[in-house]
Parts: C-alpha cells; structure tokens; sequence
C-alpha cells in the first residue's frame, strides 16, 4: 500500500474528504455539489467561457482584486488605528518600518485597479450586449457594485489623514449639503420643518450624517474606518454573492444571449 | 454585598438536616367565567381590527422591522460633538491697522480684517468647494489654492470658480472692550445681510 493510498484510507482524510477524487463526469458533480467551497463554483464552464476575447475576464479580474484587498486591507489593520493621534504616523510606520509594508502601496495599487477593471467589465458587458433581458437585474445589482466600489475608495482614501485625504473628503462631502431636501445648503432643506423648527440644519443632515460631525474631524475618521473596513464590504459581499448567482441562473458565463 | 435572601423562605438545609418534604404541586388555573368573556373579547376586538390572528402577526413584524431601521438611522446621528467654542475674542479694535488682513486666527476659521472704517471678521472657507484661502498681501486678494478662486479684501469674489464672496461671522465687542467673533451667526453678502450692524463693528 503506498503512502498516498495510506492517507487516503485513514479516518482523517475520510473525515474530511467524503468522496474519492472525480474520475468521471457523475463523480465530479458529486464531489463539487457535496464541498462547500467547490460548489460556489459551477461544475463546468462553456469553452467560450474562458476565452480571452470572449469576456475580457474583467470580471474575474475585478473579483480576484476584491479578494486582494481583502486580504490585504485585514493584514494592514493589525497596525493602523483610526484615531487623530496615530492615522498618519501609523501609515508612515507601515510604509517605513514594517516587515513587507509595501502592503499599504499592494492596497492602494489595487484599489485603483479595481476601479478600472470594473470599468472594463462594464464596457465589455455592453459591447456584447450581456445586459439585455433577462440579465437586465443583474445589470442593475452591477451598477450597485460600481457604487459601493468607488464608496470603498471614498472611504479608503480619508484614512491615511493626510492634506490629501482631508481635503478630497471635505469637497466631496460638500456636495452632500447642497443636495436637495437633505442637505441643509440645498433647495427644499426649508421646507422640512414642524412648527417653525428645521429638521435639516448643519447638524442633521445627510452631510452630518456621513460625516458625523459638521467637519472632517475624528468621528469622520471612526466612521469611515468602520464603513471602509466592514460595512461595505459585507454589502458588496452580499451583492456579489447575487451577481454571480444570477450570471450562473442564466446560463452561465460567456453563453449565447 | 449582603447575604442574598431567601426568597421561598425556606430555611438553608444543613448538610446534617434530612430533606425538607416535597412541595405540593400549584394548583392549575382554568379559566373562571371571566377568563372565557375576556378571551372572547379579545378575539373580537382584534378580529374586527385585523380580519385574523396572521394579520395581526404581519402588523407586528412589520412595525417592529420598521421601528428597527429607524432606530438605526437614529442611532448614526452622533448627539455629542467636541467641537471648539463657537464665541472667541480676537483683541482690541485698536491693535488693527487699517487696511491690513490679521492671520492670527486662522486656525479657528477666520480672518480679522479692518478696511475703510470697519472690522469684520471673514470666514476662511472657500465658498467653491470649501478648502482655506491664502491671503497675498502683495497681491492684495484671497487666492484660494485649491482650484484658484480670487476674493478681494472685503472678501468679494472676483475671479475663479467661487461663486460668491467669503462670509462674515458675526462680530461685536465683548464687556472688556476686545472684539468678540461669533462662528454661530453667519452674513453673506449676496442676501443683503452685510448691512446687518451684527457683521461689522465701526472704528
């Protein structure tokens, strides 16, 4: 009996493995339904489905980068903390004095890439028209994506507090307060009243509510922290989770429409 | 913490004492003649409210889901905020040289400016995009540096993107006779309200 054969008849390995490994069509299915992480994956792909010229394979791209960043954006909070105190020094002693800090530069190059390969996936998916029915939802839980995406550099991009970092967030946020009825310098913000007191006012509105505090400040640090770290990501976890379900109910990737 | 009491009553078993006898069982209530009219009350008055028991269980969840995500988006708004005094006192009147910009409280947000026989205090935010403008003495304008906005000493806007002049804070003199700046009044020229005497003190 050799060692393999020796392993692979023990309890442990049986244990785990419940199924020998495929050998032939009926075998792979039942390996892949019965193996929680295989099973995420579809049994088997269309040729077309792995053609270059075909799908780009921005979308694969865009969610190997995702995957990078999570790995990536947890190893980089073991030494970041979101406070006013240490922000900054904490990304200078990344950069400068940890083991491989060159995670901090890793998270921030793929960010950027994330963002243009979501583009790219975009525009191939309208170049071979993979948003007309009955993928239009699927469409839509995409362009959902793309927000949450450019949220997460949004939000990614005030932690290292900077000049950079908070300028970039008090514009952007500027513009929350102009927003009509929910942001206290925009049209309609007057009309929200009971008897003569302003529901939106500097201190509730949709810019208070983002930046929880009437300036870029500590709070707005914690808060995006959170969001960064967790918030959106569980949301775009979700989301993805639905894109893919839906591509696989429709006949899988790379099919005829 | 005092010793917990007992609340059966029952005194502590020493470990010498034999078991104390079984209790007997509470008697089981049924429902007196009262209990049934008020069963059925029950059952009408929410059955012609709600048409049946599911509806009444859908309203329920449903006010509940409701009640939980307006919690939440209550629960975001922070009701505490370390921000600094809004009221700071900037000197006398007299330590301002006429035409002449002070930098001194930048940091808190404004300028003092005395021009033409008036001090007023100029809000340092942009009124583009919201970055810090610099005042240029040679140049004789606020020259934002974000994206170029230009203001005049009196903080009108006259080249770049800002679409109107800088604000005034409200200005005044405090009991010992130093100007008082008052970050919680806001003037800005393009409502009229630079008029306002709360927006300038006369020197």
């Amino acid at each position: 009996m050799s060692v393999g054969d020796y392993i692979r008849s023990s309890q442990v390995w049986k244990s785990i493995f419940r199924h020998p490994a495929p050998r032939d069509r009926r075998n792979r299915v039942v390996v892949m339904l019965t193996n929680v992480f295989l099973h995420l994956h579809p049994v088997s792909v269309r040729k077309s489905g792995i053609a270059l010229s075909y799908t780009w394979c921005m979308g694969g791209i865009t969610f190997f980068l995702f995957l990078v960043e999570t790995v990536t954006g947890v190893l980089l909070m073991f030494y970041y903390r979101p406070t006013l105190e240490h922000a900054y020094n904490d990304i200078l002693l990344l950069r400068d004095v940890a083991t491989l800090g060159v995670l901090r530069e890793l998270h921030r190059w793929g960010a950027h890439a994330m963002v243009i390969t979501i583009w790219l996936h975009m525009y191939r998916v309208f170049l071979t028209g993979s948003y007309k029915p009955p993928r239009e939802f699927n469409w839509g839980v995409g362009v959902i994506l793309l927000v949450l995406t450019l949220f997460l550099s949004f939000t990614g991009y005030l932690l290292p507090w900077d000049q950079l970092a908070i300028w970039a967030i008090t514009v952007g946020s500027n513009m929350a307060r102009a927003h009509p009825f929910v942001g206290h310098e925009g049209p309609g913000a007057s009309l929200l009243q009971i008897g003569g007191v302003p529901l939106i006012h500097s201190g509730a509105d949709a810019r208070f509510l983002l930046l929880g505090a009437r300036a870029v400040g500590e709070n707005t640090l914690l808060r995006f922290y959170v969001l960064h770290c967790v918030a959106v990501p569980l949301a775009v976890a979700l989301l993805i989770a639905v894109h893919f379900w839906r591509i696989r109910k429709d006949g899988g990737i790379s099919g005829p429409l | 913490m005092s010793e917990p009491t007992n609340v059966t009553g029952t005194a502590p078993a020493a470990s010498s004492k034999p078991a104390p006898p079984p209790k007997p069982a509470p008697p089981v209530k049924t429902p007196g003649k009262a209990g049934t009219e008020r069963r059925i009350f029950l059952f009408a008055f929410f059955g012609a409210l709600f048409g049946s028991w599911i509806a009444v269980a859908w309203t329920a969840l449903t006010l509940s889901m409701l009640g939980m995500v307006l919690g939440t988006v209550r629960f975001l708004f922070p009701n505490v905020l370390s921000e600094p005094p809004s009221k700071v006192k900037a000197g006398f009147p007299d330590q301002y040289e006429e035409g002449k910009v002070v930098d001194r409280f930048k940091d808190q947000n404004f300028w003092v400016v005395r021009y033409q026989g008036i001090i007023y205090a100029l809000s340092t935010t942009c009124t583009h995009l919201g970055c810090t403008p610099n005042w240029l003495e040679r140049e004789e304008k606020f020259k934002c540096p974000c994206h170029g906005s230009g203001f005049k000493i009196t903080g009108v806007n006259f080249e770049g993107p800002a679409p109107r002049p800088l604000e005034r804070w409200g200005i005044s003199i405090a009991e010992d006779g130093q100007l008082l700046v008052d970050k919680s009044k806001k003037f800005q020229k393009e409502m009229g309200q630079w008029d306002n005497p709360e927006s300038y003190i006369k020197v």
